[in-house]
């Protein structure tokens, strides 16, 4: 458009950068972009798993009914699928968060960088370890 | 404005980040193995779980008490802060910004209350 052809009129100053309009699926398409959400959306199932364990606690402070409508509540399907979709998250969740230590915490020996399997190793070998302790804790009653 | 100076008035930050990091270890480690056996494994009956009486005789152990709380209340500020920046990066709502701290914050305050009232008092 040839602007001095339009008739002189006055407009305020108003600086401008050109800036693209990022989408609001910017994330899709890419995967370690759909990663990075699929870790910050973990969350939402961190939540819910709380809220279940929760839940559980409420029903064994009220007695044994309360408790069997619970367990009944968590043997409906929809409750099934959530929880089993939740696991995959909070897995999701442990395999991201300790595979990001090793680059949060870079460890040098001899001037060498020590390998990120070193540092998230043990970090693998603590969960299962824990796990097997609390599952052996519980199932022990 | 810089980004020092924004983060100067916001001492707070730092301890916010803190609750993320510790919820984040404990809800890598316990979560799980709590998810799969008391939402799953248990109703469905994959592996016998222990009897209603028992298992509130070990919720009612003062140490599990406290264990317990930790693995409720610290992963809620994980979900907290974590669930914070998914709003503000993944849907780019940055014009709500107080809301939704106060929602996500304020929702892991009261989980934490709700939490201590049932694994403390009414247990």
């Amino acid at each position: 458009m040839d602007s001095s052809t339009k008739p002189a009129s006055y407009t305020n100053y108003h600086p401008r950068w050109f800036r693209r309009r990022v989408s609001t699926y910017w994330w899709m398409g890419r995967w370690p972009y759909m990663k990075f959400i699929l870790r910050e959306i973990s969350s939402v199932f961190v939540a819910w798993s709380v809220l279940i364990m929760l839940l559980l606690i409420r029903s064994l402070g009220h007695g044994a009914e309360s408790y069997a409508l619970f367990e009944n509540w968590l043997r409906s399907p929809a409750v099934v699928f959530i929880n089993v979709v939740s696991l995959f998250f909070v897995v999701f969740h442990t395999i991201t968060w300790f595979n990001l230590a090793p680059r949060a915490t870079v460890v040098r020996v001899g001037g060498r960088r020590v390998p990120d399997l070193l540092i998230s190793g043990p970090q693998f070998a603590a969960w299962i370890a824990v796990s097997i302790f609390v599952a052996w804790v519980v199932l022990q009653q | 404005m810089t980004r020092t100076t924004t983060h100067a008035k916001k001492p707070y930050e730092p301890f916010l980040w803190l609750l993320f990091s510790a919820g984040g270890v404990v809800a890598a480690l316990l979560i799980p193995v709590s998810l799969f056996l008391f939402a799953l494994a248990f109703p469905l009956g994959w592996i016998d779980a222990p009897s209603f009486e028992s298992l509130r005789d070990l919720a009612r152990h003062p140490i599990v008490r406290i264990y317990l709380f930790v693995l409720c209340v610290l992963p809620l500020f994980h979900w907290a802060h974590r669930f914070r920046y998914t709003l503000y990066d993944g849907l780019q709502i940055k014009n709500l910004n107080e809301l939704i701290f106060v929602f996500c914050y304020g929702g892991a305050i009261v989980g934490a209350v709700v939490a201590g009232w049932w694994i403390f008092a009414a247990l």
